[in-house]
């Protein structure tokens, strides 16, 4: 167990390399896009004005995100940090009602062919229905309000998550059920103690899925649906003429959007680690 | 203990697989029986019948004067590959049984610690399945059948995913703890050395149909060691059996 935890746990000097190594490969492609595009302005903007570059770019950000506004109400002045965590806050909130709809209906579906037979069709059918084609009945049920992002949220996020954990369900080794029947568990406890852990990993790929859609899903709706968020201030930086809010906006969501999945990873990592260790010979 | 008369079990249907034929065959409390026959001739069949794994076509079987019906804790199994869930620690693996089936902590911890120590495994009660050699794992498996004292254990070719020398090593264990225990054993194997050298009883299996053809009573002195496979005594009985097999084999 010691040795299994030193190498999980410490970072010696060559992993620590191996990670540096590792990030400077991941910025090389980034920071060239981002010095070509420089190049390719003048005067601080592309193609006629169309687009700002980046030092532009990056100043509106840094305003957007710090600056205090002296008077007036600018909509691009300090108000960053609060429509991220309006946009953050409805894919939480999304995301868990899909969590909380999409996992046990999957065990449901993956557990019982009867369940199968009577549920799983209609999901199929329901699917290809994009989020997009959702907005109308979303306004037209809960109006320019904030459930309405949250609907489609949890509507594009409840597929991945439901479909992943059906399968998950479905591939649980046949003698991990019999051992627990045999110790005496109840089918509830199978349930819960066996069939849950063991889908887990098909579960964690459902949920990684799902955020992504999540995220596109805020966005859409905001943009259309709700006045408030990084989706309403892309498309109303884009009416009054602000690219570079535009861009700082794009910037953000990407980057949101890749931390929430790191974050998910970590959990997964922790989660499964009984996956990752490593044997040691007896 | 165990009691089969007319048993059939056929897979899929009607037009199915004949897995076993009018099996008659029985088990006495305290026996140990070991099952031998070549790959498919039914004997995980007959012994997830006994289990409640799978559920007969034919004929009635009693286990301990009842129909099975279902899995329990009073057939403790132990599967091929082990079969521990991975995400739990041995203890947790070990005491799975006990706790779902809400007995008291004070109850089972003091005879999960025994086991555990019986088969030479305390010390590793904190480390994962994935974390220990193919034989650690089958004796947390075999542990964790022991902790709820079942009346009957079922084994299904434990040792056949390991090698020799573990294999061996497993064997004398494993006839260490009966000797001890005394609990009902049904054993299935395609090794005759460790039919002969386990049972008191070998019971030959042919396929197509899965039939008990043959029972022969391993009278050989107990306590047994892996010592007694090279004695004339089992040599004998090793002939003895090869030949009921061959001969099994020519009337096809
Ligand atoms: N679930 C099943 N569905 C259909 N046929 C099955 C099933 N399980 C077993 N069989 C068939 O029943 C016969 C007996 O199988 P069984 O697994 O009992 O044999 P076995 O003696 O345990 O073989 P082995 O030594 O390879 O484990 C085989 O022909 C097999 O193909
Ligand atoms: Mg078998």
């Amino acid at each position: 167990m010691s040795k299994a935890e030193s190498k999980a746990g410490t970072l010696v000097p060559v992993q620590l390399w191996e990670r540096l190594r590792k990030t400077v490969l991941a910025l090389l492609l980034p920071v060239t896009l981002v010095w070509l595009w420089q190049l390719a302005g003048t005067d601080g903007a592309i193609a006629g004005g169309a687009l700002p570059t980046p030092d532009r770019v990056w100043a509106a950000w840094m305003k957007w995100a710090f600056g205090t506004s002296t008077f007036g109400l600018n909509p691009y002045i300090g108000t960053w940090t609060q429509s991220l965590w309006f946009s953050a806050g409805r894919v939480v909130y999304g995301f868990a009602i899909a969590i909380a709809v999409g996992v046990p209906i999957g065990m449901i579906i993956g557990w019982s062919k009867l369940a199968s037979a009577m549920i799983d069709p209609t999901i199929q059918w329901l699917r290809p229905v994009p989020i997009t084609a959702w907005l109308p009945i979303s306004i037209a049920i809960f109006g320019i309000r904030d459930f309405g992002a949250v609907f489609l949220i949890t509507i594009g996020a409840f597929y991945p998550i439901v479909i992943n954990t059906t399968q998950g369900t479905r591939d649980v080794d046949k003698n991990w059920i019999r051992a627990a029947l045999m110790m005496g568990a109840g089918q509830r406890d199978v349930l819960t103690r066996v069939v849950l852990p063991a889908a887990l990993p098909s579960i964690f790929t459902g949920l990684r899925i799902g955020l992504g859609i999540a995220w596109t899903a805020v966005i859409v709706s905001e943009m259309v649906a709700v006045k408030s968020g990084l989706g309403y201030v892309l498309w109303d930086a884009y009416y009054v003429g602000r690219m570079d809010i535009v861009i700082a906006d794009m910037v953000s969501i990407g980057l949101m959007g890749f931390m929430s999945d790191l974050l998910i990873v970590s959990i997964e990592i922790w989660a499964l680690r009984w996956r990752r260790l490593q044997s040691f010979d007896a | 203990m165990i009691s089969f008369s007319k048993v059939s079990k056929v897979y899929g249907g009607a037009q199915g697989v004949r897995a076993l034929d009018h099996v008659d065959f029985n088990v006495a409390e305290g026996e140990f029986v070991a099952l031998l026959g070549p790959s498919g001739c039914g004997k995980s069949t007959l012994l997830n019948l006994v289990a409640g794994f799978e559920k007969l076509s034919e004929g009635t079987m009693l286990f301990d004067g009842q129909a099975v019906s279902r899995p329990g804790p009073d057939r403790g199994v132990v599967f091929q590959e082990a079969s521990l869930l991975p995400w739990l620690t041995v203890w947790d693996n070990v005491v799975f049984g006990p706790k779902v089936q809400g007995l008291m902590r004070n109850e089972y911890e003091p005879r999960a610690h025994e086991i555990l120590k019986i088969v030479g495994l305390e010390a590793f009660h904190k480390a994962l399945p994935v974390q220990l050699s193919g034989g650690m794992r089958q004796r947390v498996g075999i542990a964790r059948a022991l902790v709820m004292q079942p009346k009957a254990l079922l084994m299904d070719e434990p040792f056949g995913a390991l090698d020799a020398q573990t294999r061996l090593s497993m064997q004398q264990l494993l006839l260490e703890v009966w000797q001890r225990l005394k609990t009902t054993v049904l054993f299935v194997t395609h090794d005759i050395d460790e039919a002969i050298l386990l049972a008191d009883r070998v019971c030959v299996m042919t396929a197509r149909p899965g039939r008990i053809t043959k029972e022969i009573p391993i009278d050989l002195r107990r306590p047994r060691s892996i010592d007694d496979l090279t004695n004339s005594e089992f040599t004998h009985f090793k002939a003895q059996i090869m030949a009921e097999m061959r001969g099994a084999h020519d009337q096809h």
